[in-house]
């Protein structure tokens, strides 16, 4: 089933990190970034990995999501290690047959990479875990506010955000609807040559496009019954606010920061 | 032989993540053919849900189906032929209506059958007469029409496959009430010329009172009874609380019943019921 994929992978919770505030997490998620690539040697990335693991530990999502989220990057991941396992030929050699050599440089490295990107990863996606999709773009709104100085159109932008995600499961609905009333009528999408279901896609397709048609005009009518005049003036239900778990989230990031410049020079 | 039978079907949503629902808990089930049973419970009672496994759209989480003996998803490529067993018309079916016109959407169903061009044309001709669309309709674009009118030519589509059991999801919801007569009349219709299988889903018990000989009634995932009209209309109490009601003239019998005129209590359709009246009135009745 369509249904069952999950929008912006948002993993419903009441952890310390769901209740910090969007903003802060966008940043923080920023600082994390500069933390795995300052990071020199494997001490440093240690530094990285328990920051990793200990938001892991605070977000209370389950391992088993983490695992998903890993899934669709394993290629690169492969490909990443074997291309450094390979072509790094400096430092002793341990094996060598041919053109291949494998060298303990290529090794270190390679772990090296791999254990940054699957951090990288897992750090990152906690952010998209925690927070849900609204929350973000409104978040990025507020971010990119001062860009409104320079005549960027930041409110208008973030609302065809907010719009698309929130239509996304209408129209994922629908298209399961609309899949299955045609399938009832013996509509067959599964065999046949890749021409033969681009061509069967059609009765899915153009129900679906009159669909979001009309979604369009139903939503601008009621925005506009509502006196929707853009972003100017505009109060929010749902205000933004930081509390103490974000400075301690912030203090928490610090240290880390601090911790793998510190590891890098004495190791460095 | 019952052509709908089912075993512990149970269906889960979203299994394995926060927002794990048991939609339909362990239904066990016989239809037999030529039944023309009304399916009623509050919304979310899983109704939508089962009718989704009788034609193999929905794969049951555990527990299994039986149409016409045949167990579904024991072979995944028979379950396109049973779609042609089972026509399935989903709420809301304008929506899916997609061809250039009329006719050719009607088509599409049969079409997929791989019956012969004049098969295909008889069969529409016979569901465009069945369900009251003109010659001159059948040619415009399904877009053009009007709501009740695009309702009929989506049904028309399923009811052209001529599927031994024909299954409707709320049929009759979001028309006028003309409009709901001529969808419900096409229906009877269609169960008294094809003898076949109806159910039909709705909300209004006069709607389901005036046609159905059947009553199916799922409360919470679970199947409450599937019986006689009259033997589920009796159980008025237990059907209030779950929010369903009887029909509002069973309601006029029995209150009228506590006030002292004892007319009997299976009154569910007004016709019968004021024929009653009128019989106590010391005339003769209406027609």
């Amino acid at each position: 089933m369509i249904k069952d994929i999950t929008i912006g992978q948002y993993f419903p919770g009441d952890s310390v990190l769901h209740r910090m505030d969007p903003r802060v997490k966008i940043l923080l998620t920023g600082v994390f970034i500069v933390m795995l690539f300052a990071a020199k040697g494997i001490e440093g990335l240690a530094v990285g990995i328990l920051f990793t693991v200990t938001a892991f530990l605070f977000s209370k999502i389950p391992l088993k999501m983490m695992g998903k989220s890993l899934k669709p990057i394993v290629p690169i991941v492969i490909f990443t290690a074997v291309l450094n396992l390979f072509f790094i030929r400096t430092g002793k050699v341990l094996w060598e047959w041919k053109m291949i050599k494998l060298t303990q440089d290529g090794i270190d490295t390679s772990l090296f990479m791999v254990i940054r990107i699957i951090c990288l990863i897992c750090g990152s996606s906690l952010l998209t875990y925690t927070t849900s999709p609204i929350d973000l773009t409104d978040a990025i709104e507020r971010l990119l506010s001062p860009l409104k100085k320079i005549k960027v159109p930041v409110h208008e932008l973030a609302m065809m955000m907010t719009i698309a995600l929130r239509f996304i499961p209408t129209l994922i609905e629908e298209t399961d609807k609309i899949m299955s009333a045609q399938k009832a009528r013996g509509a067959d999408m599964e065999t046949g040559s890749i021409l033969q279901k681009a061509k069967a896609l059609i009765p899915v397709l153009i129900p679906l496009f009159v669909a979001s048609f009309r979604h369009a005009e139903e939503l601008a009518l009621a925005m506009e019954c509502r006196c929707y005049h853009g972003g100017e003036g505009r109060t929010r239900m749902k205000q933004l606010k930081m509390s103490i778990s974000d400075l301690w989230g912030a203090l928490f990031c610090g240290v880390f920061l601090a911790g793998v410049i510190v590891v890098n020079h004495v190791f460095g | 032989m019952a052509v709908i039978k089912t075993e512990d079907l149970t269906y889960v949503y979203g299994d394995g993540t926060p927002f794990r629902k048991v939609a339909v808990d362990h239904v066990n089930l016989e239809i037999e053919k030529g039944d023309f049973a009304g399916v009623i419970g509050h919304t979310g009672s899983g109704k939508s849900t089962l009718i989704q496994h009788f034609n193999g759209l929905l794969k049951p989480t555990s527990g299994s189906v039986y149409i016409d003996g045949e167990r579904l998803w024991d072979d995944k490529a028979r379950l396109r032929s049973i779609r042609f067993k089972v026509g399935l018309v989903f709420q809301y079916p304008e929506y899916q209506l997609f061809e250039e016109t009329v006719y050719k959407d009607i088509a599409f169903g049969p079409k997929n059958m791989g019956l012969d061009e004049e098969e295909i044309d008889r069969r529409i001709k016979e569901t465009a007469k069945l369900v009251g669309l003109s010659d001159s309709v059948m040619q415009k674009s399904p877009f053009e029409l009007s709501g009740g009118q695009k309702r009929r030519v989506a049904i028309a589509g399923v009811m052209a496959m001529e599927p031994e059991v024909l299954i409707l999801d709320e049929p009759a919801s979001g028309l006028d009430p003309k409009g709901r007569e001529q969808i419900l009349g096409m229906i009877k219709e269609y169960h008294k010329a094809k003898g076949n299988t109806v159910l039909l889903v709705s909300h209004s018990m006069e709607d389901i009172a005036r046609n159905v000989n059947k009553i199916l009634v799922m409360n919470d995932s679970k199947l409450f009874c599937y019986d006689d009209t009259a033997k589920v209309f009796h159980r008025s109490a237990e059907l209030e609380k779950m929010g369903l009601a009887v029909p509002q003239v069973t309601r006029v019998f029995s209150r009228l019943k506590a006030m002292g005129f004892d007319m009997g209590e299976d009154v569910y359709t007004v016709k019968f019921g004021s024929s009653l009246l009128l019989d106590r009135l010391g005339r003769k009745s209406a027609k």
